[in-house]
């Protein structure tokens, strides 16, 4: 059964990191927003590649290419099925959804903007979907526009909406904060882009690993993701882009792989997905991502989405009977995800994670990569609890607790 | 918790030598990027000598006591002395385990200290490994 005890045991008996103790105590890992953590079977996957048919792709006959080239192509169709993108064509792995954001705003963005025209994206932006914009904007004469968050920690619908105009070219936006956990309305932001002929382009970096996706459904033009922030590796990540902009659009990156026949003073282009995948691929990578879909669709991203739901539920209720602490962003866990950041009195971000660090708990301290929104909510930094599905209530009574010894020590 | 020891807790709750001088003959203030933790530093110098010292800022325990700490072992010292402290000399002065994840905590305010002083770049210790 989804969500109980024996369900939660045997999921965690598939990361072997969780055997591992931390300053003495069971590891309790609360940092998924940074990084989740991997099932054996995508550490297993990833070594057989390297053990048994490990190959360049797309180049050579012998048989070890030809596996390494039929696998590194199949994890592209999982992706697609994961999101339910149309072809496989549209899915383009990249380093991370950092690469995938730029891949956007340089070989998008900066063909097709001009003065007069502008970008419309939001104060809760990672800096991945909001510095690449800056940039853009200023090379090519536009103006970004960033929507307002409301006072409870939401997106400010009302005035995103008022920002979209005639001349709106692109919507940046993220599927879910990195910060205030808050899921953002992908599909009726779509449409307004659409109504005004702009694209949108979604950072699915928290939203990917946590809820179901899907591009077609949502309508959504480009949407960007990170393979290490849903049990796959690092250094591999994907841009998901509709076909007929993939097919348009300049190239990213020149040299080899992207092309199909060069002359010494030009060249023309392979076609999708290759043509955005210049040089020798994170192949490996592209393997052990394929293998962390598989994982997350023998769950269920439902289940997956469920089951976190109550133990942010569970950890907002538990959370809030600690003093003095002050929670950000929206206070039910409707249309929220288990990303919690917080401040607890006057004690500094950093000494809140290092004595849950004594206690095997890791949490992330800092500025979350979200400037702009922290200094909108008038905080220096916060501690972050970021919870996935291997995560328990039990865990969360013991950071709650730890919580409490802290409070004591800087009584 | 061996790092949230009384004595670091009373350098971070009532700082040392805390606040600005009015006419510093140096005042330099930097921050850590990662964490946001600011601090500065305001000194008078008389014949070489650091005759009087305040140092303000925001951050977590450890930077903070640190950087109170680090007011106690300068005040009256020779510039010469304070340039030859060590990454070393400061966390044996913190007296505290400080692992990997708080070290620059731990350094901010030498680092602040000494590139005020003299210009350092990056962070003490590194030094060696730079030139
Ligand atoms: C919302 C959001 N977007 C983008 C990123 C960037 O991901 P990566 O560093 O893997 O490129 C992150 C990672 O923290 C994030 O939380």
């Amino acid at each position: 059964m989804i969500g109980t005890d024996e369900w939660v045991k045997a999921i965690r008996k598939d990361f072997p990191i969780f055997e591992r103790k931390v300053n003495g105590h069971p590891l309790v890992y609360f940092d998924n927003a940074a990084t989740t953590q991997r099932p054996h079977s995508v550490i297993e996957a990833v070594d057989q590649f390297y053990r048994t048919y490990n190959a360049n792709v797309h180049r050579g006959v012998h048989t070890l290419a030809a596996e390494a080239t039929e696998a590194y192509e199949m994890a592209h169709k999982k992706v697609a099925k994961f999101i339910h993108a149309k072809r496989w064509r549209e899915i383009v792995f990249t380093r991370n959804a950092t690469e995938a954001l730029n891949l956007v705003a340089y070989a998008w963005g900066l063909h097709r903007l001009k003065p007069g025209d502008n970008i419309v994206t939001t104060i809760m932006e990672h800096h991945s979907n909001l510095v690449p914009w800056q940039k853009v904007a200023k090379w090519t004469g536009a103006t970004l526009r960033v929507a307002d968050v409301t006072e409870e920690g939401r997106l400010n619908l009302d005035h995103l909406r008022s920002l979209i105009d005639e001349h709106t070219k692109v919507v940046a936006v993220t599927s879910v904060s990195n910060t205030l956990g808050v899921v953002n309305p992908i599909p009726e932001i779509a449409r307004w882009a659409h109504e005004v002929g702009a694209i949108v382009v979604v950072d699915g970096a928290q939203g990917v690993p946590h809820i179901p996706t899907d591009v077609q459904a949502w309508d959504v033009d480009f949407l960007a993701a990170s393979g290490h922030k849903m049990l796959g590796p690092t250094g591999i990540g994907f841009l998901y882009g509709k076909e007929d902009l993939l097919e348009e659009m300049e190239p990213f990156l020149f040299g080899g792989e992207m092309i199909r026949e060069v002359w010494v003073d030009r060249a023309t282009w392979n076609e999708l997905p290759w043509k955005f995948e210049a040089g020798t691929p994170n192949i490996a990578g592209g393997i052990g991502l394929a293998a962390a879909v598989d994982y997350l669709m023998q769950i269920g991203m439902e289940n997956i989405e469920a089951y976190e739901r109550e133990l942010t539920a569970y950890a907002l209720e538990r959370l809030k009977e600690v003093p003095g602490i002050v929670l950000y962003g929206p206070d039910s866990a409707e249309d929220r995800v288990g990303v919690l950041s917080f401040n607890l009195g006057e004690i500094h971000p950093h000494d809140v994670a290092s004595i849950l660090d004594y206690h095997g708990i890791a949490i992330r301290s800092g500025h979350h990569c979200a400037q702009p929104l922290m200094r909108r909510l008038g905080m220096e930094g916060a501690a972050r609890i970021s919870l996935y599905f291997y995560n328990t209530k039990e865990e969360i009574d013991l950071a709650v607790e730890v919580l409490h010894k802290a409070l004591e020590i800087f009584a | 918790m061996d790092i949230y020891l009384e004595y670091i807790l009373d350098h971070y709750k009532n700082p040392r030598n805390y606040g600005t001088l009015e006419n510093p003959d140096i005042s330099h203030e930097e921050g850590n990027p990662y964490c946001g933790d600011v601090i500065r530093f305001d000194l008078k110098i008389e014949d070489n000598k650091i005759v009087d010292v305040r140092f303000s800022g925001k951050g977590c325990t450890i930077s903070q006591a640190a950087a109170s700490i680090l007011t106690e072992m300068i005040k009256g010292k020779d510039l010469d002395e304070v340039k030859k402290l060590t990454k070393e000399d400061m966390l044996e002065a913190l007296g505290i385990p400080v692992g990997p994840t708080r070290i620059k905590c731990a350094l901010l305010g030498l680092k602040v200290l000494k590139s005020g002083l003299y210009g350092l770049k990056g962070w003490p210790g590194e030094e060696e490994e730079e030139e």
